[in-house]
């Protein structure tokens, strides 16, 4: 009815739902840090979320270094700027796109798993079960997804950027008539350690986003399938989200001094 | 009744939202019996279990097991309590990412009453209880059928040798030749432990075999308790209804006859 009190409720709301999340998350880290700990869990998290997913990111890399390179030559020809493709390229991809098509690609192959695999569990009492087995849901389930979120996608992306410069590389050396040896030494000419580093905080960031957004919406799911579907799809939606916000704010941290 | 009940409650709310499921429920239970609840459908009865456990959080009340206190007591006294119940769940609850060994075992593992090297043979030991053989031990639960899941869910509960054993309709869903054999290892295992055990049913056969007690759930409350062998005879009309499955009845919304018996 009256416009101001939806705009108030849905403000209410959002807040919310942020604190009940930084209390999850908060909550987690905390008693997951003092343990017991479970380095199994943790260790098939970090196959799951790193290894199964190199083929996806792999394949994004590629492509995304490849088409990269062709719109900076058609772009830059057009000043004679040809010679900063390769820079451009692993520019791009070490500082940006590295980082944000690995977490976005995460974000959609592993978030939605575990929101499904954790919200399945909740509506299955699982969860409960584990609580009367004396194991704590967050130290068990969602301790080990964010550690191993955090620790793998920085590896994923280092892969990805090797990956990227490489269908970069490719493009210009068969399609646009570069010299290997040259585009190679621009490739490194300008580029400094804060590109990449800054790349893997990202990195970092968002594989703990994505963890925290799979495990949280599949812990509060409720309401039989329809409702883990739900969790799903808002696990992939909200750890995209907060994954394009924590990359500007990350960003302006790094590099707006 | 001079001694401590094992459990103790009083003037137990829970409320959801609006919904307000349990409305002042008092129940005891003596150590070493086997108490049934019973009571229609959505009345409250898992939530009643739940509440117990420190699975969900009742908003008023008091819960004393062995005269402990569990409402606002610290996480610690919480969990330790726990420890000491086992508990069936009503979907069987297994965790369809383990075999069924681990499954059995996990309960044991977490509190370290046994080594990893020796969980898998205390599991097999316990699922020979529960009459299934070492070939199950293996197997992903999503393999077993809903008997099979159930006898896993029971050894489960009691692979940690608890002094407390709480069923959720360990019953519903199953053939009656199946229900029965669950009944008696219930009533069995119960008796080998010397547990105490809380059960709920709808299954008027099941109630008949494993309860000691009965106790019956409506609006909230525990509405008549007593011996099973009063069953019959309670003098209360909500029971009667129950027992005998009648559709008319005080067990309607607006029907008259509410407290009486
Ligand atoms: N986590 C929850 N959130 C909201 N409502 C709940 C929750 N758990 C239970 N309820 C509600 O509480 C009521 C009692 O539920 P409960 O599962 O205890 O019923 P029950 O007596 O065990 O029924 P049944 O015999 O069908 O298992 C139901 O109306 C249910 O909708
Ligand atoms: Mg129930």
């Amino acid at each position: 009815m009256n416009p101001l009190a939806a705009i108030g409720r849905a403000v209410l709301t959002a807040a919310a739902a942020t604190g009940s999340l930084v209390v999850f998350a908060a909550t987690a880290v905390g008693r997951g840090l003092i343990g017991p700990w479970y380095p199994r869990l943790v260790l098939r998290q970090m196959v799951e979320i790193g290894y199964f997913s190199l083929p996806v990111v792999g394949l994004t890399a590629i492509f995304s270094g490849m088409v990269l390179a062709l719109q900076s030559y058609t772009g830059f020809s057009r000043f004679e700027a040809e010679s900063a493709i390769a820079t451009i390229v692993v520019l791009s991809m070490t500082r940006e796109l590295g980082p944000v098509l690995a977490g976005l690609m995460v974000a959609g192959r592993v978030g939605a798993a575990m929101a499904a695999e954790i919200g399945t569990m909740r509506v299955t009492e699982q969860i409960d079960a584990l609580t009367t087995l004396s194991t704590d849901p967050l130290r068990y389930l969602v301790f080990p997804r964010l550690i191993a979120g955090l620790l793998m996608l920085p590896l994923l992306v280092l892969v990805a950027n090797a990956i990227g410069v490489l269908g970069g590389f490719v493009v210009s050396v068969w399609k646009l008539g570069f010299q290997p040896i040259e585009y190679i030494n621009r490739t490194f000419e300008f580029l400094e350690p804060l590109d990449v580093i800054s790349g893997l905080v990202k990195a970092a960031v968002f594989g703990f986003i994505v963890a925290l957004m799979g495990c949280f919406q599949g812990y509060h799911s409720k309401g039989g399938a329809q409702g883990v579907g739900a969790a799903t799809t808002r696990a992939v939606v909200t750890a995209s989200i907060l994954i394009l916000v924590a990359n500007y704010v990350v960003t302006e941290l790094f590099f707006a001094r | 009744m001079s001694e401590t009940p094992r459990l103790r409650i009083r003037g137990l709310h829970k409320r959801f939202g609006v919904k307000h499921v349990l409305r002042g429920l008092d129940l005891n239970v003596a150590a070493g019996g086997s108490t049934v609840v019973i009571g229609g459908s959505g009345t409250g009865k898992s939530v009643l279990l739940k509440c117990i456990l420190g699975i969900l959080q009742p908003d008023e009340g008091s819960i004393q097991v062995d005269g402990q206190e569990l409402i606002g007591a610290a996480p610690a006294v919480v969990a330790e309590a726990r420890a000491r119940i086992g508990m069936l769940f009503q979907g069987g609850a297994l965790f369809d990412s383990l075999p069924v060994w681990e499954n059995v075992a996990f309960g044991a593992l977490a509190r370290r009453q046994v080594e990893r090297r020796n969980a898998r043979a205390l599991a097999v030991e316990t699922l020979a209880k529960v009459g299934l053989g070492p070939e199950v031990a293996d197997l992903s639960p999503a393999e077993l059928s809903g008997g099979m899941q159930k006898r896993v869910g029971l050894a489960r509960a009691i692979c940690t040798r608890p002094e407390m054993l709480f069923f959720d309709e360990p019953t519903t869903g199953l053939d009656p030749i199946m229900a029965e054999v669950i009944n008696e290892l219930i009533v069995d295992t119960v008796r080998k432990l010397g547990a105490t055990a809380l059960s709920i049913t709808h299954d008027m056969g099941s109630v008949r075999r494993i309860a000691d007690r009965v106790a019956m759930l409506y609006d909230g409350r525990i509405v008549w308790a007593g011996p099973v062998a009063d069953l019959d005879h309670s003098g209360n009309d909500f029971v009667d209804q129950f027992v005998n499955g009648r559709a008319v009845g005080p067990i309607r919304v607006g029907a008259a006859g509410i407290g009486s018996g």
